[in-house]
């Protein structure tokens, strides 16, 4: 790992002004992700600026059927929260099976939806369920925050401070990991939301996570695996690479849409 | 380099380091407690599985620095004066061949073992296997390891 000089903000202001304050400053939470890149010299940043101990990004809360839910909660603190689980489930579900126990009791929430590795699987999660993301500058809609491969609407320097949604009447996710990785090699989670049904695929889109417009179709006024049978999912558009390629990827996709509505 | 103090198996420690050095670089080089392995050095194979602040962490995949403060366990700081449960059913059991994943496997499993007892559920043999997903052991096939944590975890409940 190349040289770096860590920070340890207290605040969200104070994490904000360290990252303006820096050359190439990189915020860091669990580092399960930047770490690992730093390590491999992928990313070289002059500055990290931890913002794991922010209170004010930390924790889960459930109000009105609101879910708010901390930009540097870890994925074992969503997976085990038991408000979450009657609220969610399919969101806690989710961390469960992310990474490992090790990986999951440090990464978060923000890290992973900040990062927007295709394979991960927040993304889709925050995209079928209409998240909100909320920073120290404004609010982003899931919908206008995933741009594409690695990309989202986050302008330098700014920080996610919590996500929130509305608890969905269901919601589930399934995936089919890749063995050696636990990445999705294609993940789809599928929500009942009071705007109708949303469903959102991550790991095969070559473009990143998105949402399919033809299942949403055909799950309002019939939420069962059977209507998704009816739905073609096509190879274009599909990530091609040494773990599948895009007519497989696209075969995952519809046999885990039909998983994750019978989940639910 | 930024002064870095924590409790590590119940001892404070306290050294300058490179912002840039890992946990388990300075658990190793600094503190020279050797007992935690880097496998792959690419956080898949958990050899450097730790505790810290009770929690199981690939300490190769963790900031020296961000531990500042923070209390550390490592294999070193489960025996007393004896072998841990988990030890001698890891020995029992055959768990081990080269050893090398074994204080990764060890550290894994007392974790795993605190969760599931803290959260009242049941460790089967298919949750152990999932919550092996994190550790890598390339000589034994994994039966005697699942044996072994098994058998540590009701040694664990009975002592």
């Amino acid at each position: 790992m190349y040289e770096t000089k860590y920070h340890k903000a207290s605040s969200v202001s104070e994490a904000v002004s360290l990252m303006g304050a820096a050359d190439d400053g990189k915020l860091l939470s669990g580092g399960q992700t930047l770490l690992p890149t730093m390590k491999a010299h992928l990313a070289a940043p002059s500055d990290l600026v931890d913002v794991s101990g922010i209170a004010e990004m930390n924790g889960i809360s459930v109000n009105d059927d609101i879910v708010t839910i901390g930009a540097a909660t870890t994925h074992a603190e969503v997976a085990g929260n038991a408000a979450l689980q009657k609220a969610c489930a399919g969101v806690a579900d989710l961390a469960a099976n992310i990474g490992d126990p090790a990986v999951r009791h440090l990464g978060t929430i923000g890290g992973s939806i900040a990062n927007n590795d295709p394979a991960a699987d927040y993304p889709a999660a925050l995209l079928a369920l209409g998240a909100t993301i909320k920073t120290n500058a404004r609010e982003i809609t899931a919908d206008d925050f995933f741009v594409g491969l690695f990309e989202t609407a986050l302008n330098d320097d700014e920080v996610i401070v919590s996500i929130s949604f509305e608890a969905p009447a269901k919601a589930c996710y399934a995936k089919f990991p890749n063995p050696a990785s636990r990445y999705a090699l294609a993940g789809v989670f599928a929500a009942l939301t009071t705007a109708g049904a949303r469903v959102a695929v991550a790991g095969a889109g070559d473009d990143g996570v998105y949402r399919h417009a033809d299942m949403e179709a055909a799950l309002d006024g019939n939420w069962s695996a059977d209507a998704i049978l009816g739905v073609s999912v096509g190879a274009d558009g599909m990530l091609s690479d040494m773990h599948g390629d895009a007519a497989y990827r696209a075969n995952l996709v519809k046999v885990m849409a039909g998983r994750a509505v019978a989940g639910c | 380099m930024t002064e870095v103090s924590m409790t590590v198996n119940g001892k404070p420690v306290k050294a300058d380091v490179p912002d840039n050095t890992l946990l388990v670089q300075f658990i190793r080089e600094n503190l020279r407690l050797t007992g935690t392995h880097v496998g792959c050095d690419t956080s898949q194979c958990g050899a450097c599985v730790v505790h810290l602040n009770g929690k199981a962490v690939k300490s190769c995949a963790t900031l020296a620095v961000a531990a500042n403060g923070a209390d550390v366990t490592t294999i070193e700081g489960l025996a007393n004066g004896e072998m841990h449960p988990m030890q001698t059913a890891f020995k029992e059991n055959h768990g081990l061949q080269c050893g090398f994943c074994t204080p990764g496997m060890i550290m894994t499993a007392t974790d795993m073992v605190a969760r599931y007892d803290a959260n009242g559920k049941e460790l089967t043999e298919a949750a152990i296997r999932e919550e092996l997903e994190g550790n890598i052991c390339r000589c034994t096939g994994y039966h005697n390891i699942v044996k072994a944590i098994a058998d540590g975890a009701s040694k664990m409940a009975s002592s």
